[in-house]
């Protein structure tokens, strides 16, 4: 199969006006992704999808992920005035990412037997209902999966031909997988707590009355 | 009498028995509690008489957000719980929740490990058809008696997990860099005697299956699945291999020493459900070549990679994506990793929540009595759909 | 009122060829060696209960062989497997639908408190925090062995059970409830999170 690069001039020349970027991936797995933008990337997958040296058919896995804002600091020489001479010093800078949601494609070959190549979207910001384009025009595949990740993250998927909840009720209002996500109240009694149980141990029974929503048991409930 | 042997009736039937009637689609729930033992999963149905018009799945009624327990636990403390993922085949989960996380950090297991897991995963391969057969036959009213004769075969190669691992089921086996425990060759005698009585066991329950005709005209030109739809449709495992396409990941990605062993793929003509039905039993007699001949050539040496640091375990930063052919389909796992001892994300590909999004399809013009042959023939498990 | 017959004059009876019982051993006797359980298994520890089911640890020797799959017809409940906030809803609804005498034994670590995923927004901590439970069996999955002592534990409660008197039988009792309430999905949690006529944990006092 051929490299990642020669992917990316392939598709940005099938589909005129496309940016894709390479994200690398470090560690020993080697294996980089591409970033596509938003407008162009249901063309990409098509070419992805149909171009006979690649033949990219199977959409094994699609996945969110949640990046929350990060701030990095880095060493940086500057020159300043230190004792009266000029010397250069290093001083701490702050850089401010800030976060985005994430929906990330692995794509294999069936007819070919080759494999992944692995593209990404990203939201612009980490909305309630951030969207996205969906591709499962392209890979039916992935139906059932955005629609978890929909459940799970909050991503709107537009052009996505059935978008509700799939593992949570239809009711509920949170989307769990998000790393700033809150766990309702529902503490399990522990006669030992310890460490971050211990921590919701204290809030459960700081001054909450005894009888833990009997009010909320109406006539209607009794079914 | 007329020469049909029925009698005719003289005269034209009034109008009023002629005349459609007409009627409106009937919606039904089924489940989330039913008798056909494929956990707790609804199909909410429309109906046109016994007709299926329109099928839309639920689930989440497993749901034990198994991704974020995944990402709040260091990456040994998550091996228990893909035990409890697809919970018949807890070997096959490990190995490839411990073949991820070898690729994440760049790990190499020793010979006799990657041995010992090709025979466990064979073993579980091996008991998870046997199982799904018996659960399928009962499903179709045979009440029980085949079930009866699959777990007994099942208990006795339990029996085998439960004395190299020291459970039945969550057997929470495999290490990264290798397995936990070695095994002895007292447990390799035992393991070769149940090999060797398989095959007969299979010649008893294949004649129960190939040749009933109950069985072959409730199963043949059910749910044809075309593979173009298949391939779209990113359905892997025995059901793919059922609708006539060559894909199976032993070969295609040769993992583990799998390349070292001659072992054919079936592949199905009609992707109906007598098609799934003898994929598993086809599969089955492939694995006991396989296993046959791995058995002889298992070296002497160590169990797990001396190199790797159970405590304090921290895999570079970085993402990677592993896979195995589990009994079910493609069973992957895609780590991202910060550096830290958690995973920044844990996520599960299961085979059985993507094999269900042809569900619909499939049941679309049949009856309901076809709707659990076509779910019991697509093989799921619900710790796997819901996760 | 209800005085125990004496052994020893019971089995010289019996040797004259007259048996003697009372109405409540009778009755608890016929009961606990044929009770019908339901067709209910969620998650793992479903297939150890078909396991105990099957041919090795056969269930139909204590009389537990015929799993019904409708509520109507059951007596147990055997809640096998993790209980999903989800799932908490029908799962108090068969209990409704279950005709009195009727048992719930809370099988494997998830139905008894959580399990392995009590730290999860969709697990129900605990199928005690709805329906009251008569027997727990803790393990991950419970052996069949296991699941059958229950089963045999359950048996000595019936035999147990008195008919008349102050502390007779909770389906002889006009006062006790068989039917509980089915909490509702709300927009974070189940409303309400457990029932506290039946969940009483024990408080701690936190100096």
């Amino acid at each position: 199969m051929e490299s990642l690069e020669e992917i990316k001039t392939r598709a940005e020349a099938a589909v005129p006006g496309a940016k894709i970027e390479i994200v690398p991936n470090p560690g020993p797995a080697n294996q980089p992704s591409l970033l596509l933008d938003h407008g162009h990337a249901h063309a990409v997958a098509l070419f992805l999808r149909d171009d006979p040296a690649l033949k990219l058919d199977h959409c094994s896995n699609v996945t969110g992920v949640d990046w929350l804002d990060r701030k990095t600091t880095k060493k940086v020489k500057v020159k300043k005035v230190v004792d009266g001479a000029e010397k250069e010093v290093e001083e701490p800078q702050e850089e401010f990412f800030p976060g985005y949601l994430e929906a990330v494609y692995h794509l294999f070959s069936m007819t070919l037997k080759h494999g992944p190549v692995i593209i990404r979207m990203r939201t612009a910001d980490r909305a309630q209902r951030a969207p996205l384009p969906s591709l499962t025009p392209v890979w039916r595949s992935a139906e059932f999966q955005e629609r978890e990740i929909f459940d799970l993250y909050g991503i709107k998927f537009d052009g996505h031909p059935d978008l509700r909840r799939i593992l949570m009720w239809d009711e509920f209002e949170d989307f769990p997988m998000r790393k700033d996500y809150r766990e309702p109240d529902d503490y399990e009694y522990e006669p030992t707590p310890h460490d971050d149980v211990l921590e919701k141990a204290k809030q459960h029974y700081a001054p909450r009355p005894q009888l833990d929503g009997a009010e909320n048991i109406t006539a209607a409930q009794q079914q | 009498m007329s020469a049909t042997g029925f009698h005719e009736l003289e005269e034209a039937p009034p109008r009023a028995m002629t005349s459609r009637i007409e009627g409106d689609l009937m919606e039904i729930s089924m489940g989330p509690q039913h008798p056909s033992t494929h956990g707790v999963f609804r199909m909410n149905v429309s109906l046109d008489g016994e007709v299926v018009r329109k099928l839309k799945p639920v689930f989440g009624y497993l749901h034990r957000n198994h991704e974020k327990i995944g990402e709040n636990t260091s990456y040994l403390g998550s091996m228990p719980y893909t035990d409890r993922l697809d919970y018949f085949c807890s070997m096959t989960n490990n190995w490839a929740y411990a073949l991820s996380v070898e690729k994440l950090a760049g790990i190499e297991v020793p010979e006799r490990a990657e041995y010992l897991r090709l025979i466990l995963a064979e073993l579980t391969r091996l008991q998870n058809h046997t199982s799904l057969l018996g659960f399928l036959l009962s499903d179709m009213g045979a009440w029980g008696t085949p079930l009866m004769y699959a777990f007994r075969e099942r208990e006795k190669i339990l029996d085998l997990f439960e004395s190299l691992s020291g459970s039945r089921m969550m057997c929470d086996y495999m290490r990264f860099g290798g397995c936990r425990v070695d095994a002895g060759p007292d447990w390799f005698a035992r393991a070769q005697k149940i090999i060797d009585a398989f095959p007969r066991f299979l010649d008893e329950f294949e004649k129960l299956i190939v040749s009933n005709e109950i069985l072959i005209a409730r199963t043949q030109g059910v749910g044809k699945l075309s593979a173009e739809l298949a391939i779209n449709a990113g359905i892997t495992g025995p059901m793919l291999r059922a609708s006539g396409v060559n894909y199976d990941l032993r070969k295609v990605d040769g993992y583990g020493i799998y390349p070292r062993f001659k072992f054919r793929i079936p592949l199905g003509d009609h992707g109906d459900c007598y098609d799934r039905l003898m994929m598993r039993a086809l599969e089955m007699r492939e694995s006991l070549g396989i296993l046959n001949q791995a058995m002889k050539e298992v070296p002497a040496g160590p169990t797990v990679n001396p190199k790797v640091k159970v405590r304090a375990f921290k895999p570079p930063v970085g993402e990677a994506y592993g896979r195995i052919e589990g009994p079910k389909g493609e069973l992957g796992f895609y780590l991202i990793s910060d550096g830290s001892a958690n995973p920044y994300r844990y996520r599960v590909r299961p085979p059985s929540f993507i094999n269900l999004t042809v569900l619909e399809d499939l049941c679309l013009g049949h009856t309901v009595a076809d709707v659990m042959v076509i779910l019991g023939s697509i093989d799921i498990v619900m710790g796997e759909v819901d996760r | 009122m209800s005085k125990q017959i004496d052994e020893g004059l019971r089995s010289e009876l019996q040797k004259r060829g007259v048996w003697v019982t009372s109405t409540q051993e009778l009755y608890n006797w016929g009961r606990k060696n044929s009770i019908w359980p339901l067709q209910f298994g969620l998650a793992c520890c479903a297939i150890e209960m078909i396991a105990t089911a099957a041919s090795r640890y056969d269930l139909a020797r204590f009389g537990g062989e015929v799993f019904r799959p409708s509520p109507r017809q059951a007596d147990l409940m055997i809640v096998a497997g993790t209980v999903t906030k989800k799932m908490a809803p029908q799962i108090v609804r068969l209990y409704n639908q279950m005709p009195d005498p009727k048992y719930v034994i809370s099988m494997g670590a998830c139905a008894i408190s959580g399990g392995p995923f009590k730290q999860g927004y969709n697990v129900l901590k605990g199928i005690d925090r709805y329906i009251p439970v008569d027997v727990y069996i803790p393990g991950c999955p419970p052996r069949p062995e296991a699941l059958l002592h229950a089963f045999m534990e359950l048996q000595r409660k019936i035999a147990g059970q008195k008919l008349t008197g102050d502390d007779k039988a909770a389906h002889l009792d006009r006062e006790q409830p068989s039917e509980f309430p089915v909490p509702a999905f709300g927009a974070h949690d189940l409303e309400p999170p457990s029932n506290p006529a039946i969940f009483r944990p024990p408080q701690l006092e936190r100096t």
